[in-house]
């Protein structure tokens, strides 16, 4: 027993040591982690200079343009999730391995979420400042953008790994995950949207809520499913 | 029971037992589909409020059942072939998607010309079954596209075949949300078709027809199944075989 534990770490070791490889990785190239945040920013951007500056006018869509600037801008990072894993092996060493590849794919959904999510969410309220949202609405969005970003992430990494060793597999990724990413969009965008007109929002944030726990129940062992043969 | 299973999935005998099956589809179907046109459109009455613009559901709602009942024989299909590894299976996956794409092509082409008299505009966003049907189609092109991305036919089925699950369990929540989406912001100008109960005359047309569509998908299915087959099976001795006695026939 005690042999064991020397040579084999546990899952909760494991776990977190390819959370924190990843994170380190990603602190390494913060371009990475930027990149996306400067995305958002810009889609942001865009639809006030296309649609028009009246605030009246933001103010209703301007829910609606974050969740999807946040959704697109999810998508643009989710891309190189397996990728450069995929490149050097490391994919190879992640499948060997005793630990359980769902939980080892769980763990680099999570990075993922904590280093293209988090900072979505925690830059979100720049944003929707510009689109005067009150402060309510702001937390409302917050608080569904967590929701969303996770479940994206997750739904997300079955794409990736889908996708990653395929050439131009970007375009593929968005048109495999976008589909399936609707109803979040929906209740997110919607439930923001119900919070700027003052009406009820617990209906939309209990979705997301449910959608987030049956998307990590069920989605690292797709995710993984899905690294596997791709890896073939 | 089991003998009999496997030896359908072998695809020498699955390619000579389809081609004795597929009349037994092909007959009904015509049959059906040519009782439900005559009756849905000369013979049944017109509707109290629609008039006879109503009779575009006897091309319509088959057509949406089969885009459903498509990605089921698809999702279905592609989980029996990931869980024992029957390739026939996949074969059977492969051919579902893009028929399942043209029905529902067809259902959102003949919802928007029928919402054109109705609603006075070719597109109703406030409709969830629309959404939900273009949803859909978006379903079925990332499955052909992800079948298409991946030259390796083994690795392609099992990929897309993990793609189609995850898609099986996501389409009632896709459904469900849609339906609340628009339920916020349902306008008044929608007519529902589904108001009084149907009188038979204009029920049992519908019945033929979507039985009809089901018998024809049914043949092309197996149909492209067949061809599936033989492309699949291009180096093994049957094939050949099969080639060469068809060449000394013809």
């Amino acid at each position: 027993m005690t042999s064991s534990e020397d040579t084999m770490p546990g899952l909760w070791q494991g776990f977190m040591a390819v959370i924190r490889r990843d994170l380190l990785l990603a602190w390494k190239r913060p371009g990475d982690i930027l990149n996306p945040l400067f995305f958002f920013a810009m889609v942001c951007t865009l639809f006030p200079l296309a649609v028009g500056p009246s605030s009246e006018q933001l103010s209703i869509s301007g829910p609606g343009i974050v969740w999807v600037a946040a959704l697109l801008a999810t998508l643009l990072s989710l891309n190189s999730l397996f990728l450069s894993d995929f490149e050097d092996g490391s994919l190879d060493q992640l499948i060997l391995s005793p630990q359980p590849l769902p939980l080892l794919a769980l763990g680099k959904t999570v990075a993922h979420w904590l280093s293209a999510g988090l900072p979505l969410v925690l830059v979100s309220p720049l944003v929707a400042v510009t689109f005067q949202m009150p402060g309510r609405t702001v937390g409302v969005m917050m608080l569904t953008l967590t929701f969303g970003t996770i479940s994206l992430s997750l739904l997300g990494s079955i794409g990736a790994a889908l996708t990653v060793g395929l050439h131009r597999g970007t375009a593929l990724l968005s048109l495999l995950i976008l589909p399936l990413a609707m109803p979040v969009l929906i209740f997110g965008a919607r439930t923001v949207a119900l919070a700027a007109a003052n009406d009820a929002v617990s209906a939309g944030i209990y979705f997301l809520s449910a959608y987030c726990i049956l998307a990590l129940a069920l989605a690292p062992f797709a995710t993984a499913a899905a690294l596997k043969i791709s890896n073939e | 029971m089991w003998k009999f299973l496997h030896k359908l999935a072998s695809p020498p005998h699955f390619y000579d037992l389809s081609a004795k099956i597929i009349p037994w589809f092909v007959v009904p179907g015509t049959i059906l589909i040519v009782y439900g046109t005559i009756a849905g459109l000369f013979y049944a009455p017109p509707d109290y409020q629609q008039g006879d613009a109503f009779r575009i559901i006897y091309v319509h709602v088959p057509a949406a059942y089969l885009s459903m009942l498509a990605y089921t024989v698809m999702a279905v299909s592609a989980g029996i072939g990931l869980i024992w590894r029957i390739k026939l299976s996949h074969a059977v996956a492969a051919a579902a998607a893009p028929l399942g794409a043209w029905f529902t092509f067809l259902a959102l082409i003949t919802g928007s010309i029928w919402g054109r008299p109705m609603w006075g505009t070719w597109w109703e966003w406030g409709d969830p079954r629309l959404t939900s049907e273009l949803i859909m189609l978006f379903l079925y092109f990332g499955y052909m596209a992800l079948r298409a991305a991946i030259d390796d036919t083994t690795k392609a089925d099992k990929a897309s075949a993990v793609l189609a699950l995850v898609g099986a369990v996501n389409i009632p929540i896709i459904h469900f949300s849609v339906e609340w989406w628009s339920s916020l912001h349902q306008g008044a100008t929608i007519v529902r078709a589904d108001g009084p109960a149907m009188p038979a005359e204009m029920l049992l047309p519908l019945l033929a027809m979507i039985l009809g569509f089901s018998f024809i998908f049914g043949a092309l299915l197996l149909g492209r199944v067949r061809s599936e087959v033989l492309f699949r099976e291009r180096r093994s001795r049957w094939v050949k075989n099969l080639v060469l006695s068809s060449g000394e026939q013809g």
